[in-house]
């Protein structure tokens, strides 16, 4: 697909294309590549959490420690951020950052297809986490929910103002949420392309783009992990503020 | 293809007609993904976690036993140490009482013993001067007598023993 057939010819979203595993047209349920690769993920997270901690020993292995570290690290987000009571939806924030993460590692890999790349994926992860949350705000909290608007500790007659700005802001939350990591992304993924591109045109110097995409490696590393501890963590914040809507 | 895709240089991320494949598809993979984990993976960690936090309280109050009971030995040893020193020095003065009175008994023993023997010696000897006493008065006699008749003295034995009896008496 993406042939370069001598000079300039970069075609740095190609990478993003979802297509039909087995030919013929993209339906709702026929297999594609993003079909591959969530299930690589799903068989990656596994692999990690499921194989990583089979023996269940009391000292554990190389594998065993790295599943307890995530274990233990989301744990303690959702302990710190969401509060105690908030350590039930545990396995629900839990699959969202094993599916995050090992989406933005795996795409990492060259030719492959980076699923949380597409605003579809993240938009129905950040609507499901921002419905979800709402409705568990209401259902614990009642009209009191609706007290993360009116900012009590505000002069009465700032609060409107801001009350329009907080329902503002609550609203623009899933957009950020879904936007910044598929953003993320997808810029990195596409500027190493351009770099790519660079390498085989540039003849005597390719080096130069060569070095660029590795260090841009080392970086877009860096961003698959942040970007999938940001998202984990914000839906934490998120449902802080569902179970303690009190400012 | 898609027909929006191989149009041109726009974003794949907005073709419209591959998000209902997207979205199933990660309706499908979060189950799963949800199910392998709160039902599979989580439990199982969190029961090696549980483990390995009663082995280690366990262990730590295993140890702080075992420091207790020796602390327990420690002052049994010293206890025994001093009770063992206590009977030793009973013992050593029990066993110098005994020699002591042992020893008074043969020191009066032979005390008596010897006073005895000096008492006989004693005896003896005043006897043995008595009787050289007498010898010498007999003898003396005998040679005064003879003396006296060798010079024709005739002298009544009477007033010779008197005389020799006073000389020795002198001459002691």
């Amino acid at each position: 697909m993406a042939d370069e057939n001598g000079g300039l010819s970069i075609r740095p979203m190609d990478q993003f294309e979802v297509k039909a595993l087995f030919g013929g047209d993209v339906s709702w349920y026929t297999p594609t590549n993003v079909t591959l690769w969530m299930a690589l993920t799903v068989l990656a997270a596994t692999a990690l959490m499921v194989l990583g901690a089979r023996k269940r020993a009391i000292i554990p292995s190389r594998g065993q420690s790295a599943a307890e570290m995530a274990y233990g690290f989301i744990y303690k987000m959702v302990e710190d951020v969401a509060g105690h009571d908030a350590v039930r939806f545990f396995p629900h924030i839990f699959t969202l950052f094993m599916f995050v993460l090992f989406a933005n590692l795996l795409g990492l890999i060259p030719f492959a297809f980076t699923t949380t790349s597409h605003i579809a994926v993240t938009a129905v992860l950040a609507l499901t986490v921002f419905l979800s949350v709402t409705a568990l705000g209401f259902i614990l909290n009642g009209t009191k929910f609706l007290g993360l608007f009116w900012v009590s500790s505000a002069p009465l007659a700032l609060r409107p103002v801001l009350a329009l700005i907080e329902l503002i802001s609550y609203f623009a939350r899933p957009i950020s949420h879904s936007i910044r990591l598929a953003g993320a992304m997808m810029a990195g993924h596409a500027v190493a392309k351009v770099f790519a591109g660079f390498a085989s045109a540039l003849g005597a110097i390719f080096f130069v783009p060569v070095l660029a995409v590795t260090a841009l490696y080392a970086l877009e590393l860096l961003v698959a992990v942040i970007q999938a501890y940001v998202f984990t963590i914000l839906t934490c914040v998120y449902l802080r503020d569902a179970l303690h809507p009190s400012h | 293809m898609a027909d929006a895709a191989t149009s041109g240089p726009g974003m794949p991320q907005l073709d419209l007609t591959t998000f209902s494949n997207q979205i199933f598809w990660l309706v499908v993979t979060m189950v799963v993904l949800y199910f392998i984990m709160s039902r599979v993976a989580l439990p199982r960690i969190a029961a090696v976690l549980a483990d390995r936090r009663g082995t280690i309280t366990s262990d730590i109050a295993a140890a702080e036993d075992f420091k207790l009971k020796a602390q327990e030995a420690e002052v049994a040893y010293n206890q025994a140490l001093a009770d063992a020193r206590t009977e030793a020095n009973r013992i050593v003065d029990a066993a110098k009482a005994e020699m002591q009175a042992e020893l008074d008994v043969q020191l009066a023993k032979a005390d008596a013993e010897i006073a005895a023997r000096s008492a006989e010696s004693e005896r003896r000897i005043t006897e043995i001067r008595d009787n050289a006493m007498a010898m010498v008065s007999d003898v003396s006699n005998d040679v005064t007598k003879e003396i006296l008749s060798a010079f024709d003295v005739k002298a009544d034995a009477r007033s010779v023993t008197a005389a020799v009896s006073a000389r020795l008496k002198g001459g002691a």
